[in-house]
């Protein structure tokens, strides 16, 4: 953890009655880095995902944005809608959740309401199809396109989302969430159910998410390829703890790594371990 | 020869005589325990209080018969069919030649509704009947905003009716203020009842938000039968002004709008004018729908209907967005209202039962939710329906209900099913109803 981190997680504790799914959790996400949360099936990733994204309101400690312009945030004290629209955080979910019945176009323009919704007065500029409004709205489509053009969808732009293959709901997820124009992008399990052509298209998305656009990651995956290619650091989580932090080649040596994953049998372990590579 | 492998499938599949037999002879027994009380008794109080009854098995066994004869028919029918499917229901013919009509539909439909007034001037009961359906029509329009877009099963919504009708009757009455002074305000008070409304159900979601919108629209009721200083309680308000155009009286007298033209007074006028008041109104409601839906606050309504937590994900704020879906929706409820008291010239709590907003969500579900067109087509042959069936006296229920259930069953989204994009780069495709979501909450 430094003062570079775009995001400080520290000692995060998230109870849900008696069980505990986060135990004091300290973690940074450095800016316009990937970072990588990973552990064992329940080991609380996603718990944390949405503590930071608000859709928790976490037991004790605090999460900490830090701008560019060095603005600090409190992610805590923040609730749902308000982290987005605010501390800009964007995220994707586990299970797809894109807008199923309305089109590829449409689900980038409601990720801009935010910009759009200033740009039409509230609705009543728009209401009356002022200048301004049109122009922003022509910038509005102009954003969505290049994203669609990103993610190789711009033929399937009038296609409704649930229509779509299931890779491309997952790319389509994480282009809604940049139109967003998030600081930090959350992403959980973005590999999940891809075949390896499109988690090597996805890896090379994200690495030029990170690059072109600033934008920091932080990314919760199974797929060891995926992670030990693009993330720069690896948060390791077992049963709501941090077990071990680094570089994923620092990561993937440690035995205490090695024996969460697969339990006690190391062999296995290091069999996937080493996939990655 | 070879065997068809899918016919001769299919023709395993097909269950036996017995299968057919064992099926129809349930559901006679079925109609046998329900009717042997409703249809084999008959019951009635005697002049002196008593109980008289007499037995009609004769009616009891033609209906247990019909009933297994009707079930042997639809049995054979269903093979016949084979499964019910959208697909399989409607051709694909059909339902090009029908994405053709449909193109054409709503100009057609408009055109003529301009024109009503002109071709029916002498038949004040077509003109009435006109009236009454664009009033649905507007209705449906503005519960379209909260159930159809913003998926908010809204079983209240005659209380946004009745404030309307009441603010205007009230202010019109009481402070003498005309109708286009009213119509805005009664607009505005609408939308502050919606938001009332809104800031308690915001965190329900499906049944239970329907069960409190419900309760709204009868506590509304309740006030307004129960205050009585206030609104005449079960009495009305009577001596409603009529609506003036824009100040000129649509009266015999000598500044009445016939009179000064130079021609000739007559009570049609007045009727001719609601019609076109009301057709304005409605289409008024349909232009900012429409255009509500292209501005971020539409997309943003319909975004909610399909994922709410996405929604919050997005940064959207899910209680402002549901605000203003309730505050719309009621706005419009409440012009229909102020429209509805100027053109009975006397509202009582009656108008405004649970029955109005069931017919309204009615129409909606029917019309298929979300979409405009739609809509007005359900208002048109549920208000029309109504009308139409009057010559069957008591079995009208039975042939309006009927003709619901066949119409649900062959399209069970609704008229219009499918859904319009509300923005498009190349191809403005519609999206299949299938895909859509109905919202809960």
């Amino acid at each position: 953890m430094n003062d570079g981190d775009i995001l400080s997680v520290e000692h995060l504790t998230m109870r849900f009655g008696g069980i505990v799914a986060v135990n004091d959790l300290s973690f940074g996400a450095e800016r316009r880095q990937i970072t990588a949360l990973i552990g064992p099936n329940g080991a609380g990733k996603t718990t944390v995902f949405n503590c930071i994204t608000g859709f928790y309101k976490p037991t004790s400690g605090a999460m900490k944005l830090t701008h560019d312009d060095g603005r600090g945030i409190q992610l805590e004290r923040l609730n749902d809608f308000r982290i987005s629209k605010q501390a800009r955080v964007a995220r994707t979910f586990q299970n797809i959740r894109l807008f199923p019945g309305m089109t590829a176009l449409e689900n980038l323009m409601v990720a801009q309401h935010n910009a759009l919704m200033r740009a039409s007065g509230l609705t009543f500029l728009g209401l009356i199809g002022a200048p301004s409004w049109r122009r922003a709205e022509t910038r509005a489509i102009d954003l969505a396109r290049t994203w669609l053009e990103r993610i190789g969808l711009l033929g399937r732009a009038d296609d409704a989302a649930g229509n779509l293959p299931y890779g491309d709901q997952r790319r389509l997820e994480i282009a809604r969430a940049m139109c967003t124009e998030p600081a930090l992008l959350c992403l959980d399990e973005p590999a999940a159910g891809l075949n390896a052509r499109e988690s090597a298209a996805l890896s090379e998305l994200l690495l030029a998410i990170r690059t072109d656009h600033g934008t920091s990651i932080l990314l919760i995956e199974h797929d060891m390829s995926v992670v030990m290619e693009i993330s720069d650091r690896v948060v390791v989580m077992d049963y709501g703890v941090k077990i071990a932090e680094g570089t994923p080649r620092e990561v993937r040596d440690d035995p205490k790594v090695i024996a969460a994953y697969l339990g006690a049998d190391e062999e296995e372990a290091i069999a996937v371990m080493e996939s990655g590579t | 020869m070879s065997v068809n492998p899918a016919a001769s499938e299919k023709a395993s599949r097909i269950p036996g005589v017995a299968f057919i037999f064992k099926k129809a002879l349930i559901s006679a027994l079925v109609a046998l325990v329900l009717f042997s009380l409703m249809i084999g008794v008959r019951t009635e109080a005697g002049p002196s209080g008593q109980l008289i009854y007499w037995t009609r098995f004769d009616d009891l066994a033609a209906m247990v018969a019909t009933v297994f004869g009707g079930s042997i028919v639809v049995e054979l029918l269903r093979q016949w069919w084979g499964p019910v499917g959208t697909v399989r229901v409607v051709p694909p013919p059909v339902q090009d030649a029908l994405a053709v009509a449909g193109r054409w539909v709503a100009p057609v439909l408009l055109i003529f509704t301009f024109l009503v007034p002109v071709i029916f001037y002498n038949e004040r009961y077509i003109l009435d009947l006109g009236i009454l359906v664009l009033t649905y029509v507007m209705l449906g329009w503005g519960l379209n905003v909260v159930v159809g877009l913003a998926g908010l099963l809204d079983l209240g919504y005659v209380a946004f009716y009745a404030v309307g009708a009441y603010s205007y009757a009230l202010l019109a009455t009481n402070f003498g203020l005309s109708f286009w002074v009213c119509l805005p305000l009664a607009g505005i008070l609408a939308a502050f009842w919606g938001v009332l409304l809104g800031f308690p159900v915001l965190r329900l979601r499906g049944d239970y938000l329907a069960i409190v919108t419900l309760a709204f629209g009868e506590i509304i009721r309740l006030v307004i039968i129960n205050w009585q200083s206030l609104t005449g309680g079960p009495n009305g308000v009577t001596g409603i002004p009529r609506p003036t155009m824009f100040g000129i009286p649509l009266s015999p007298g000598e500044d009445g709008l016939a009179a000064r033209l130079g021609i000739e007074f007559s009570p049609t006028h007045r009727i001719v004018f609601l019609f076109y008041l009301i057709l304005a109104l409605a289409l008024l409601t349909n232009w900012v729908t429409i255009r509500l839906r292209r501005l971020p606050i539409g997309r943003a309504w319909e975004a909610l209907r399909e994922d709410e937590v996405a929604c919050r994900a997005l940064g959207i704020n899910t209680t402002t967005t549901k605000l203003t879906a309730f505050a719309t929706g009621a706005m419009f409820g409440g012009f229909a209202g102020a429209f509805f008291a100027t053109r009975q010239g006397f509202i009582s709590p009656e108008s405004f039962t649970f029955q109005e907003s069931a017919l309204v969500l009615a129409i909606v579900v029917l019309g298929g939710m979300g979409s405009q067109l739609g809509v007005a087509l359900a208002a048109l042959a549920m208000i029309g329906g109504f009308e139409l069936f009057r010559g069957l006296d008591q079995y009208r229920m039975l042939v309006f209900g009927v003709a619901m259930v066949l119409l649900m069953i062959w399209r069970p989204r609704g008229l219009v099913g499918h859904r319009a994009p509300t923005v498009f780069l190349e191809r403005n495709q519609a999206i299949s109803s299938d895909l859509v979501k109905e919202g809960h909450g």
